[in-house]
């Protein structure tokens, strides 16, 4: 399992493995935004919880489909499923390896973005906090959806379709908790009903995900 | 005799065959006095008017729309655990009519909303709701038709039946944590003190089932043709080897 | 340790190819399995191998005993040669030293830096194959072994099938070529096609054949 970590690692910074394209994406949103809406302070201040959580969303959801799609396409996926290693174990390695390469960078570079978009003082702790226990949701939700399409030519579009429902509650609650914590109010709830829908997804998600990938594979 | 026997796909041609001319006709039976009742012999509310009268497609329309899902959710487990072809087609049936349903409803409330609340759409938490349910439909739909073995497409779609279920209902409770609405409570919860008066309440609960009829018609109907595609597609492949 | 079938029905995309299929592979020995393009080799390693379910019959395997080569040879063209093999080798938890040892025996010593994607075809496939060194397991399940490698290599690779024999393992090849290993058993599968003529009892399975209207 550590080795598949380590080798995942390995893939995605050496060139072609796409480390960074869903930073620059997150970073590209952040700029975009005010470029659409106009330099208003007070406009931007309020949005920028929401934009920073949809922009983190999105960035996440580009490069999900590479998570089983490559292993899938050079035969590798068959071999780890006739290996020692348990499929969920897999699954739950491989959106850990996303979430290393996609949502901690993500998580780290918000506050920066942040700034541009003037998030209020107080919302910058909850903004990391928040997408620090959200985006590893949206790492095993993705997993999840990637490995329904797994065997598709053209699953990529498709995926997003299923993914972005399922994103749903980890979006309204991780929001919340920044646009809560900006106006200095009480974040215990949403952050706790994040931390549970983490946890249940972490929990749960990997065997659907598993058993999706079986039936593709068979 | 078990009731697994209706799984098997020729049990039900026959069975559906003989059903499906009693449902129809009970479909028109409760639809037709449903909606004459309501449309034509109920009094205008003081307050809303006319407009009101949308509630007999309303509230069945939106109740199915759950109702689908839910039934989807069984089939598909039905499909899982036991592996009864017909229940997975079912469930491929009854999609596109709760999608439907969830648009009737969507469109409906929006026509209501117009001259009640003075806009055509509000992120009311049940809209919202809707709005996310209508793209689990899309998703679930989407999937069916995007895998080309029919066994794998069962599969995959009876997973992300179940898995979708348990974010809708998590949907459900995150929207209404986001904003609390202005739609008001339930049209028919058991106390008295919500309910609609009877005047409306009897022709409501007709079109309920009159709409639940035409669920359980529709999805016959549908679940006919799919068997007959499957039979067809089987026959096709038998002649291709022979 | 041995791998025995029975009765075995295997199915390709809701049809079956292959029914009433039965060995015994024992240790120490090697069975060739050879049939037409299409006949349902491939099926029946995927089956074996516990990728797809089989339609009827019995799979007695040893567990966690069986190595699979498919066609395609799971190499990541980003990692170089020892990379790619030490990552199976972790999974299969066997260590450095299986990989320094599958690497001399493939010939692959020379290219142990070299990137994959730098690789020829017959050197990924030595790659791919050196895989099954590393994997430890007994029973190896071969899909076409040989694709792609010239004569020197497949000498080689039989050399490497003896070696795996004499130490107790078994090989399970499908392949059109001669190997040169003239000690291994040959199966045929034409005679276990789901034949035209036995097709409808082939169909029993699928509800959707039958009399219906």
């Amino acid at each position: 399992m550590i080795a598949l970590l380590a080798r995942d690692l390995r893939l995605a910074v050496r060139a072609g493995g796409g480390f960074g394209l869903g930073l620059a994406f997150f970073l590209l949103v952040a700029v975009l935004v005010p470029l659409g809406v106009g330099p208003q302070g007070d406009t931007l201040a309020r949005i920028a919880p929401g934009i920073l959580w949809v922009g983190a969303l999105l960035a996440c959801l580009l490069s999900l489909d590479r998570i089983f799609a490559l292993d899938f396409e050079d035969g590798s996926l068959d071999l780890l499923a006739t290996s020692p290693v348990p499929m969920e174990g897999a699954v739950a390695v491989k959106a850990l390896a996303h979430w290393l390469v996609t949502g901690l960078p993500l998580t780290l570079a918000a506050p920066v973005l942040g700034v541009l978009l003037y998030l209020p003082g107080p919302g910058y702790l909850w903004l990391v906090v928040s997408l620090a226990l959200g985006t590893p949701a949206l790492s095993v939700i993705g997993a999840f959806g990637a490995a329904l399409v797994v065997g598709l030519k053209r699953g990529g579009l498709l995926m997003s379709l299923l993914v972005l429902p399922l994103y749903v509650p980890t979006l309204i609650f991780g929001a919340e908790v920044v646009k809560r914590g900006a106006a200095g109010m009480e974040v215990a709830t949403p952050l706790a009903l994040l931390a549970g829908i983490t946890a249940g997804a972490l929990a749960l998600l990997p065997f659907a995900a598993a058993a999706a990938i079986r039936v593709n594979l068979r | 005799m078990s009731i697994w026997e209706y799984a098997n796909p020729k049990k039900f041609m026959q069975t559906s065959a003989w059903a499906l001319p009693w449902a129809l006709a009970a479909t028109v039976l409760c639809l037709s006095v449903g909606l004459i009742w309501g449309f034509f012999f109920t009094p205008d509310d003081y307050k809303q008017g006319a407009t009101v009268k949308i509630i007999y497609l309303h509230v069945p329309a939106a109740m199915m729309a759950i109702n689908a899902w839910v039934m989807m959710l069984v089939a598909s487990l039905i499909w899982i655990v036991r592996r009864h072809h017909v229940s997975a087609l079912a469930a491929k049936a009854a999609a596109p009519v709760g999608l439907t349903f969830t648009l009737i409803a969507l469109v409906t409330g929006a026509l209501w909303g117009q001259p009640m609340w003075g806009t055509w759409w509000a992120w009311d938490p049940r809209l919202t709701s809707f709005l996310i349910l209508c793209l689990f439909y899309m998703g679930y739909i989407a999937l069916w038709s995007a895998v080309e073995d029919p066994d794998t497409a069962a599969d995959l779609t009876g997973v992300l039946c179940i898995v979708g279920s348990v974010f809708a209902v998590l949907s459900r409770y995150a929207v209404n944590f986001w904003n609390q609405g202005l739609h008001q409570g339930a049209s028919l919860s058991m106390d008295a003190k919500e309910n609609v008066s009877d005047v409306f309440w009897i022709p409501l609960v007709i079109c309920i089932a009159g709409f639940i009829l035409l669920f359980v018609t529709l999805v016959l109907m549908r679940t006919r043709t799919e068997i007959r595609a499957r039979r067809v597609a089987a026959l096709l492949a038998r002649e291709r080897l022979a | 340790m041995e791998l025995t079938v029975r009765n075995l029905s295997v199915a390709r995309g809701g049809i079956t190819v292959l029914e009433g299929l039965g060995f015994t592979l024992a240790p120490g020995r090697a069975l060739v399995l050879r049939g037409p393009n299409g006949v349902g080799k491939t099926t029946l390693l995927r089956t074996l191998c516990g990728l797809q379910p089989a339609v009827r019959g019995e799979i007695a395997a040893p567990p966690e005993g069986l190595a699979y080569a498919s066609h395609a040879d799971g190499l990541k063209s980003m990692l170089d040669v020892r990379e790619n093999l030490a990552f199976w080798a972790a999974v299969f938890g066997t260590g450095p030293a299986a990989v320094a040892r599958a690497l001399e025996r493939m010939n692959l010593s020379t290219l142990a830096a070299r990137r994959a994607a730098n690789l020829s075809a017959g050197q990924k496939r030595r790659l791919g194959l050196a895989r099954l060194l590393v994997s430890g397991r007994p029973v190896w399940v071969l899909d076409e072994p040989t694709v792609s490698l010239d004569t020197a290599s497949v000498a080689l690779f039989a050399g490497v099938i003896r070696d795996h024999l004499g130490q107790g393992g078994s090989a399970l090849i499908a392949t059109h070529i001669d190997l040169g290993l003239d000690e291994a058993e040959i199966l045929d599968l034409t005679p276990f096609r789901a034949a035209t003529g036995a097709l409808a009892q082939a169909w029993g399975d699928d509800p959707f054949l039958g009399d219906f209207a």
